[in-house]
């Protein structure tokens, strides 16, 4: 009994989601004493899958098209089983024209639809750019607010693993850009599900920034995140793990970096409080300064490039808010390296922040 | 025979008029009302006019080669060019006036095809244009004096001044675009959704002979065939793309022509007949399901490309000249309603009149309402969305938006 606890004690602890909610860790406690746990392994991909389904099953409105989402299930099978669920009309495989669809997408979006337009990934985006940001962004203020354009815009984002240099931008920073849209970056099933489903339900366009590489990585879902009406609200950060000496703030994968990170420096004493951003836009900056206020340290973290990145953004708005009287040393940012993403394995591993680079980042932070 | 329809209509009329006829000057109050009779009794109620012949693409049969026009019909269609023609001349005073500024791109000369257009459809029909909209804004129900005061940016405007000369918008009219043929994706999806909706509308999705070079362009053609959308391609081709005619900007000037599988016809964008008919016949191909179409209005712009374009230095005054006396929309639909006793020179004038007055109305209005307030500036940034500040060119300086 006294090991079992034990062994789950360890594993609350331990697991990759340090920031488990005391209801989560009470339900899987209870767990030993004879109910089954109600929380379940999801995978990203999985969650994306559950969310598409859902809305398009609540509201009629709502269509996916990009290529390859119907017959061949999606590129990255986020749209598994759809196309056979709902046929051609709700699932539209489009010919290899991201300017042509995404335009379509938009004026669907302002004629009264709720279209998913899928990149397959966001480097394609900028092809259609000028739809994304003159069409969808720009409408609804150039009206006055006549013409709303309720539309989604999501795809993997940033670098995946030795698809070179064209296939590994981070966009982030310049769809975060632009007012009159909103951009989401998810890191969890929780993240993902919550952000996509919320997204979809929002009158706005929505830029949602998923990532390859944590497709096929399984978290804890909780029960409330298993609901058909979970959402997570889009604006609102969450801080995945508590701690009193440094922030650490981070979006998408780079998060999951963090929190090793802070398991290994926990070793030594050093408590990290961890942020997921969740929205790039519009960013969570309260969040942010409250935290820093307590820790007295900030280090941002993503996998885009330096130059006028989120990082820089976050930057800039400590250093013009309350929270820039608390910081006992210069903020840092730890950004992919600024060149174009190299092939080879060693190149590519360090063109983006490791969990060593932080860990050095936060000693250099806490000059210990 | 007339003699003896006036002498019964005197007779007719002489009732109430006896008992003036003691009264100096009752005998010219008789023959005034009997002159006012002898005009209206002498118009014709229709008449059908011969319109030139549709060049067709991919297609067996195209327009009718006739066209039937009421009284009222011509009448509505009159008022409604002038209208834009004497807008668009009005908007050229304030510019060179500086109370309008930025793009002004104007319409004046290409009247027939936005009206033509709205004539061969339905209000719950959808359209979308290119930046030389503000036919389209008026034709799709935009008041004059809302059009006039977007122009010169103030709150009463159609956009509340936030939008300007590209960016109208009113029920069904998607804009005003200022990206050259960026609207051409967007019409397809609204067509898209038509077809979704099921509710039997198509959209009308225009551009320039200038656009039609574009890429996108091509891309939409190609979706809009493979699922059957009810969108109708309208290239408003009035031979120049700016300062580049179409000879130096395409290789094929058959603009008709350019969506390949997708069934064209070429038609007379001056004549207002030929617009409608051949609107027509587009509008119920899609409407019947075969998919998309594309129709070239061949038309003229008197305006260079916009305000800062003199419009003369790759064309020439006599050619401008030429279009305006031998093919002007309006003097077209006038000769025809006169010459077929549709209306008179003088009702017409009445019609002139009560147009300019309309306008200088809309003018005095735009150029007096107020700019919007300062308040303005963050709105509109999010729809249904709890209120937000917007951050202004400071940190210190904050808008708070509202949807």
């Amino acid at each position: 009994m006294a090991a079992a606890a034990g062994a789950l004690r360890r594993l609350v602890r331990c697991g990759p989601q340090q920031g488990l909610g005391r209801r989560l860790r009470l339900q899987l406690r209870s767990g030993i004493h004879g109910s089954a746990p109600a929380a379940v392994q999801v995978t990203v991909r999985d969650a994306l899958n559950q969310a598409l389904d859902e809305e398009l099953e609540r509201d009629e409105r709502v269509f996916l098209l990009g290529e390859e989402v119907a017959q061949y299930d999606g590129a990255y099978k986020i749209s598994r089983g759809l196309w056979k669920k709902y046929g051609d009309k709700r699932i539209i495989d489009t010919p290899i024209s991201e300017m042509g669809f995404t335009g379509i997408a938009v004026g669907a979006a302002m004629a009264g639809l709720r279209p998913i337009c899928e990149f397959m990934t966001f480097n394609f985006s900028m092809q259609a750019i000028d739809q994304v940001i003159n069409s969808a962004g720009k409408t609804l203020y150039m009206s006055a607010g006549m013409v709303p354009v309720p539309v989604v815009f999501r795809g993997p984002n940033g670098a995946s693993a030795g698809v070179g240099a064209q296939h590994s931008q981070c966009f982030a920073a310049w769809y975060g850009h632009c007012p009159g849209l909103k951009v989401v970056s998810p890191w969890s099933s929780e993240d993902a599900k919550g952000l996509l489903k919320a997204s979809v339900r929002d009158d706005n366009p929505v830029v949602m920034l998923e990532n390859e590489l944590m497709y096929g990585v399984p978290f804890e879902m909780a029960e409330e995140a298993q609901s058909k009406d979970f959402l997570v609200p889009i604006g609102k950060a969450k801080i995945e793990r508590q701690g009193t000496h440094v922030t650490l703030v981070s979006h998408s994968r780079s998060v999951g970096h963090c929190l090793e990170a802070a398991a290994v420096l926990v070793k030594e004493g050093v408590e990290c409080e961890v942020i997921n951003l969740r929205t790039i836009r519009p960013m969570d900056v309260e969040s942010i300064e409250a935290s820093v206020v307590k820790t007295n340290h900030l280090i941002t973290v993503e996998g885009g490039w330096p130059q006028f990145g989120v990082g820089a953004e976050i930057c800039a708005r400590i250093m013009e808010g309350p929270a820039f009287n608390y910081l006992d040393a210069p903020a840092v940012r730890l950004t992919g390296a600024d060149v174009p993403m190299p092939y080879a394995k060693i190149l590519e591993e360090n063109c983006l922040p490791q969990v060593k680079d932080i860990i050095f980042a936060v000693k250099k932070v806490l000059n210990i | 025979m007339r003699k003896m329809l006036l002498a019964a209509l005197s007779r007719v009329l002489q009732g109430p008029a006896a008992a003036a006829a003691a009264r100096p000057g009752a005998v010219s109050e008789v023959s005034r009302v009997v002159v006012a009779s002898r005009n209206y009794a002498d118009f014709a109620s229709e008449a059908t006019f011969d319109i030139k012949k549709c060049d067709l693409h991919r297609l067996e049969e195209g327009p009718p080669v006739t066209a039937v026009l009421t009284r009222e019909e011509g009448l509505h269609y009159y008022r409604t060019m002038q209208t834009i023609r004497r807008m668009e001349l009005k908007s050229d005073q304030l510019y060179k006036q500086k109370i309008i500024r930025g793009f002004c791109h104007l319409y004046d000369g290409q009247e027939a095809c936005c009206v033509g257009l709205e004539a061969a459809i339905n209000p719950t029909d959808h359209v979308i244009t290119a930046y030389r909209a503000h036919g389209y804004a008026y034709t799709r129900g935009t008041a004059v004096r809302e059009i006039l005061a977007e122009l010169t940016g103030r709150k009463g405007g159609c956009a509340k001044g936030k939008g300007g000369s590209m960016h109208m918008y009113a029920h069904h009219f998607y804009g005003g675009n200022g990206i050259v043929g960026a609207q051409v994706p967007l019409g397809a999806g609204i067509a898209l959704a038509c077809k979704y909706f099921g509710k039997d509308e198509i959209c009308l999705t225009l551009y320039g002979d200038g656009a039609a070079n574009q890429g996108q362009i091509f891309e939409t053609y190609n979706m809009a065939a493979l699922w059957k959308l009810p969108c109708i391609f309208i290239c408003e081709n009035n031979r120049y793309g700016m300062g580049t005619s179409v000879e130096r900007a395409a290789a094929s000037t058959d603009y008709y022509k350019r969506g390949d599988y997708i069934p064209g016809i070429r038609v007379d964008g001056m004549d207002i007949l030929c617009v409608r008919e051949a609107t027509k016949f587009a509008a119920e191909h899609c409407r019947s399901g075969k998919g998309p179409m594309l129709m070239e209005l061949q038309t003229y712009r008197y305006h260079g490309h916009s305000m800062s374009d003199p419009g003369i230095s790759y064309r020439t005054r006599e050619e401008i000249q030429e279009v305006r006396s031998k093919s002007d929309p309006i003097t077209l639909l006038k000769d025809r309603m006169v010459n077929n006793s549709l209306s008179s020179v003088e009702e017409l004038k009445e019609i002139d009149v009560e147009v300019r007055k309309e306008i200088e109305e809309a003018a005095q209005f735009a150029t007096t309402d107020p700019e919007p307030p300062l308040e303005e500036l963050g709105n509109h940034i999010y729809k249904n969305e709890p209120p937000f500040e917007v951050r202004g060119p400071s940190q210190w300086i904050k808008y708070k938006s509202v949807g």
